[in-house]
């Protein structure tokens, strides 16, 4: 066997409380598209952070080309050919794209030659991108591009991709894997991180699983199935959702030509959108992030407010009512970014189940708190949705992102929603958490209520939604449902590629 | 009242120099803020240059060693707050008002025995036949040397910003310090650097004060210009250019309610000393509403978690 | 090396453990910066913080805290509601002064009628004076999301040039002989806010009392309380939560700006005892040391103020007995605020050692 082109040898990072990672080994050979493969809070993030000079091991090493390689910074990284596209953009907003690029090389040439060289490659593979536009207005698949671009203008020999594909149309992955399989077909090496199986099948020639730290296993992806890498990665075998038969009920909630901007600089705003949802109905909403999700959330939980009409419950008009006066009627959300803005990071569980149950779960009198009354609130939801705490005194950031979203759902889930709205539920969660999400969102439907499930996993819209709609640059397409639904016609109505235009202009 | 007795030729040159001190604070904490950190100790250390720059120039004679130590008492200072703010983790408010309160006291301190004293002069640039040139000589020429020295500041960071890639990477980190960091950019080092530059600007403003525009040492002396520049900072949403601009316009403000009350005007004279600190908030309502050229992670905290 | 850890909650022994180190710690930089001045440190710390309490004279210093600690805690308890909102309130100063000037402009307006009500409405208009100048940046946040900070800190210039003409023109006592300065509350019974003089007790000292009592109740047990902490903790979940930071945003700054206009009113019918150029000692600014050394907990604020008011007292002492420039007390103050947050640090952080561990 011909020499690999980056060899990991024993691999260890521990944090306080946790081994991130224990003793990784595997080799990357040349040319080779390798697929990393594990459930969030594996140990994926640190491993390739020490691939790429951010984070140093404890103890084991690495070799590039049988060459010792210990990365002190990203700079000797990049120096040595090892790029990386980040999951969270590394991209400054108030930047332009050459800017941003620049930003991301050892030695740029003046902004004007490294424009025309952005245009070049950006042609060579299919990406196009115009160099003087400013980063914040781009589309999500649009700023990976500028990622990519920045990493290819370095002639990588190692390209690190870190779930590249959670923020594209199904169109725009494709254009992405035809990039992937030039570069292959040039000789550049990938390392390319997922949990989505189907995509490695496709895309990756060896895959490594992580679990909990630690390598599992690995196996050649197109010889082996989806639902033995599942089980390898989860390490056990996975109950799902069971929905059963609805009939859906009466209009829970409409709303009608409704257009709102953004509050927020580089938002969306929400143009001309139309929906139903009814008792007993699950609608998913589709799309990628950053295309009007948070709107839609805001417009529905009160905190962007509409003409009365525009929003109606059950007939009766709530646009312009606040937070407060929806969650009396029944209308509860739960948004996507946990910290922040669905729980507040500092304060204890119990006052995070205050926040927003106090209304229906006549947590205070006369403005006094009850506090007795709210404690016991927190601990019947940690109680109900497993939320793995010592206790309700905690605060919100000690939990796991798995964990807080469990009791970000399941606060509003106990409040008995008549509509409930969830942006993302899942997001970042690992599977068996993510299952009994879904599952609690199922059963919920079918008690009589009506759900709104915002998220970019079509996987999860296809197993629990009722009907689908796709949120695109702030418009709805109309919903259809969800039996019968083809990838080819998700992706068509989550806007197909973006920005493809440009480059035939 | 006679306001026939102002003259506009000499309102311009005074300007420039009531300017100065408004200028260099301010071009030094926009590129503060241009790297992400809000320092609200600007008086603290224009009190503290004033003082330190006095005093140097006092016990040496040097004018030239006087602002030399004033951007290092600054600078010094300054340090301060790159302590709390980018060591410490202290939140960016409560640090700056504290170096604010620590400076007024420190340079009252320092300041005890140099009550009443005059400072050495510092000699005019003199070129020459230019000074005597019809309006345009008394207005570009014949200014002291720090007075230009801030406006090739202006313009140097100016440039600096925009074409460098120091610049460059200076506006990154106040844009997105956690997308700096994963490029492998030194968030704090140069936060820390920023820092020390802005301190040692506003330094170099509070001894204009003291040694060229008063000149003597009074208590306190500074008062509230450090404050004026944070607004004017806003003020010129970001940009070198407009900060010169603004700092002019706040001068004129300046000198001209100083020359109505030297016609006696028959406005009492606290409410001519209250036009800049009006005028401050004025400007503030007006262009408060458009925030958008703010740097992204202006105050925030950086941790580097990983 | 030592590396920073984020703790997985704030800790709570350090919490209460930090205002104390940093008066440590600012007592042996304090010392050292004395010895600098060429005192005895010692001698001078002793000056500071003993005598007052029990040196020979403490008799005669002790009412004087509570003089000194009143204003320190009426506007502490109210800038801390808005430090927890995340509301920079820096012009208590000029709310202090603006509500001494509508307050003795009141009281002086009535003079010489001796009547039980000339007092009561004083104080109203004391706390109307400083919420109305408290409203200025208020309003202009929420209208025009002008910057707090710098709006109502340009405010205590303007109020300071305002105290000057009212004490020259104004508000100029007619039987002063042309000084400066309005009539003597003192010399006026029905408008005057002593209890007891000689224990220091005054009007302001009950008020600030029932103001610890209010705050600490407010933010434990009320839903605006609560709202007050979380608008401050993660603003976008308070708007989630239902707060209008609009409301908040005024209700903040307009308690702030009525309890430091009542301490200022408290301050000109009492231990001032007149309006005057120099009225203003800078109780507003050292009332935001105040609020961050006790934490912005009402209790907290309590002993915060009463070292405070020591600090001032004993920095009197040490500039009668030693010499020492009243400047360096204010340095001292400021020291204290540097120590408090760089030690801060210690409740949300833990300090490591990064050794390598090997599993």
């Amino acid at each position: 066997m011909s020499q690999p082109l980056l060899s990991l040898k024993g691999l260890t990072k521990a944090y306080p409380g946790v081994i991130a990672n224990n003793e990784i080994s595997f080799d990357i050979g040349e040319g080779e598209v390798h697929a990393l493969l594990g459930e969030n809070g594996a140990g994926k993030s640190t491993l390739v952070k020490m691939i790429y000079g951010l984070v140093k091991p404890d103890s084991g090493g690495m070799t590039l080309r049988g060459a010792p390689y210990a990365p002190s910074e990203p700079r000797v990284a990049r120096a040595d050919g090892i790029a990386m596209v980040f999951q969270h953009f590394s991209l400054f907003d108030a930047l332009n794209v050459a800017e941003n690029i620049a930003l991301g090389m050892e030695n740029p040439p003046a902004l004007r030659d490294l424009a025309s060289r952005i245009r070049e490659v950006s042609e060579t593979y299919g990406l196009p991108l115009d160099p003087f536009r400013t980063v914040g207005d781009l589309s999500a698949g649009e700023r990976q591009r500028v990622e990519i671009i920045r990493c290819l203008l370095q002639d990588p020999k190692l390209l690190i991709m870190d779930e590249p594909t959670s923020v594209l149309t199904p169109q725009e992955v494709e254009i992405l894997f035809k990039t992937l399989q030039q570069l292959k077909a040039e000789g550049t090496s990938i390392l390319y991180i997922s949990h989505k199986l189907e995509e490695i099948r496709t895309l990756c020639d060896t895959a490594t699983i992580l679990r909990l730290g630690q390598v599992v296993g690995d196996c050649i992806p197109r010889e082996t199935t989806a639902r033995q890498m599942a089980e390898m990665m989860v390490g056990s075998s996975l109950k799902t959702p069971e929905r059963s038969g609805r009939t859906l009920g009466p209009v829970a909630l409409d709303i009608t030509g409704l257009s709102v901007s953004s509050p927020t600089e580089f938002g969306t705003a929400l143009k001309n959108l139309h929906l139903i949802v009814r008792v007993g109905e699950i609608l998913g909403i589709g799309g990628v992030a950053g295309n009007g999700q948070e709107e839609l959330l805001g417009v529905l939980s009160g905190e962007i407010t509409t003409d009365a009409g525009a929003v109606k419950m059950a007939g009766q008009p709530i646009g312009r009512m606040g937070p407060t006066a929806r969650r009396q009627l029944g209308v509860l959300t739960a948004p996507e970014e946990r910290l922040g803005h669905a729980a507040a990071p500092d304060m204890s569980l119990t006052e995070n189940a205050l926040l927003t149950g106090v209304v229906r779960e006549r947590l205070e009198s006369h403005g006094f708190l009850k506090w007795g009354a709210a404690r016991g609130f927190a601990e019947r939801i940690i109680q109900a949705f497993d939320v793995r705490t010592p206790g309700p005194e905690n605060a919100a950031r000690s939990l796991s992102g798995g964990n807080l979203q469990k009791f970000v759902i399941g606060r509003e889930v106990l409040q008995d929603p008549k509509v409930l709205v969830v942006n993302q539920p899942t997001w970042g969660v690992d599977a068996a958490a993510a299952a009994s999400i879904r599952q609690a969102l199922l059963d919920l439907a079918a008690g009589g209520a009506a759900v709104i499930c915002i998220s970019q996993d079509l996987d999860e819209l296809m197993e629990i939604a009722d009907n689908f709609a796709a949120l695109n640059e702030g418009r709805l397409s109309e919903p259809r449902p969800t039996e019968g639904l083809s990838v080819d016609e998700i992706g068509l109505m989550m806007g197909g590629a973006h920005g493809m235009e440009v480059a035939h202009a | 009242m006679d306001l026939s007795d102002i003259d506009p030729i000499k309102l311009i040159a005074t300007l420039m120099v009531a300017a100065t001190p408004l200028l260099l604070a301010a071009i030094g904490e926009l590129v503060v803020e241009k790297a992400g950190v809000l320092n609200l100790g600007v008086e603290g250390m224009m009190i503290t240059g004033a003082i330190s720059g006095f005093a140097v120039a006092v016990e040496t004679g040097s004018p030239w060693l006087g602002f030399l130590a004033a951007a290092a008492g600054g600078a010094l200072l300054s340090v301060l707050f790159a302590i709390l703010t980018q060591v410490a983790l202290a939140n960016h408010v409560a640090s700056g008002l504290a170096l604010t309160l620590f400076g007024l006291g420190l340079s009252a301190l320092i300041g005890q025995s140099y009550g009443g004293q005059k400072p050495p002069p510092m000699a005019e640039v003199d070129l020459g036949p230019l000074n005597d040139l019809p309006v345009v000589g008394p207005i570009l020429f014949g200014h002291d040397p720090i007075l230009y020295l801030s406006l090739g500041l202006v313009a140097a960071v100016w440039a600096v910003l925009k074409y460098s890639r120091m610049g460059l990477v200076l506006r990154a980190v106040g844009e997105n310090h956690d997308a700096a960091h994963a490029l492998g950019y030194k968030v704090v080092r140069i936060r820390v650097l920023a820092i020390l530059f802005g301190g040692a600007c506003a330094g170099l403003g509070g001894a204009y004060i003291s040694l060229i525009r008063v000149p003597q040492w009074t208590d306190g002396m500074t008062a509230g210009v450090g404050w004026i520049a944070l607004a004017l900072v806003v003020f010129a949403s970001w940009k070198p250019w407009r900060v010169l601009a603004g700092a002019y316009l706040f001068g004129g403000v300046t000198v001209l309610q100083f020359n109505l009350q030297g016609v006696g005007i028959a406005i009492p004279v606290e409410y001519l000393s209250m036009s800049p600190y009006v005028i401050t908030i004025i400007v503030l309502v007006l262009l408060s509403r458009d925030k958008s050229s703010a740097p992204g992670s202006l105050g925030r905290i950086f941790h580097a978690s990983s | 090396m030592i590396r920073l850890e984020k703790r997985p909650q704030p800790s709570r022994a350090w919490s209460m453990a930090t205002p104390l180190l940093a008066v440590v710690a600012t007592m042996v930089f304090g010392g050292l910066l004395f010895a600098a001045l060429g005192k005895n440190p010692f001698v001078a710390i002793q000056t500071i913080f003993w005598d007052p309490l029990f040196g020979e004279y403490s008799f005669f210093y002790r009412p004087q805290l509570l003089v000194k600690g009143a204003p320190l805690v009426l506007i502490a308890i109210g800038l801390s509601l808005g430090f927890r909102a995340g509301i920079w309130n820096i012009g208590a100063e000029g709310q202090y002064i603006m509500g001494a000037l509508a307050g003795a402009g009141v009281g002086l307006a009535f003079y010489p009628l001796d009547a039980w009500y000339v007092f009561p409405l004083m104080v109203i208009a004391g706390a109307l004076g400083g919420w109305a100048w408290a409203m200025i940046p208020g309003l202009l946040k929420v209208k025009f999301g002008t910057n707090e900070i710098l709006v109502s800190l340009m405010l205590v210039y303007v109020a300071e040039l305002i105290l000057g003409s009212m004490s020259t023109r104004l508000l100029k006592n007619p039987e002063g002989y042309g000084f400066p300065g309005s009539r003597n509350f003192n010399d006026y019974p029905a408008g005057n806010s002593w209890i007891a003089q000689d224990l220091g007790m005054h009007w302001g000292v009950a008020a600030a009392l029932i103001a610890v009592i209010f705050a600490y109740v407010l933010l434990n047990r009320h839903m605006l309380g609560f709202h007050i902490r979380l608008s401050g903790e993660a603003p976008r979940a308070a708007r989630f939560a239902g707060v209008n930071p609009a409301r908040l945003i005024l209700l903040c700054l307009g308690l702030a700006g009525a309890l430091a206009g009542m301490a200022g009113l408290f301050e000109v019918a009492g231990p001032a005892g007149q309006i005057n150029i120099d009225f203003n000692v800078g109780y507003g600014f050292t009332a935001i040391i105040v609020a961050f050394l006790g934490r912005l907990n009402p209790l907290g604020i309590l002993l915060a103020a009463a070292l405070m008011a020591l600090t001032y007292i004993g920095g009197e002492i040490a500039q009668d007995n030693l010499g020492l420039p009243a400047a360096a007390i204010q340095m001292f103050q400021g020291m204290l605020l540097f120590f408090l947050l760089a030690l801060d640090l210690l409740t949300n952080y833990r300090l490591r050692l990064a050794v390598k561990e090997r599993t």
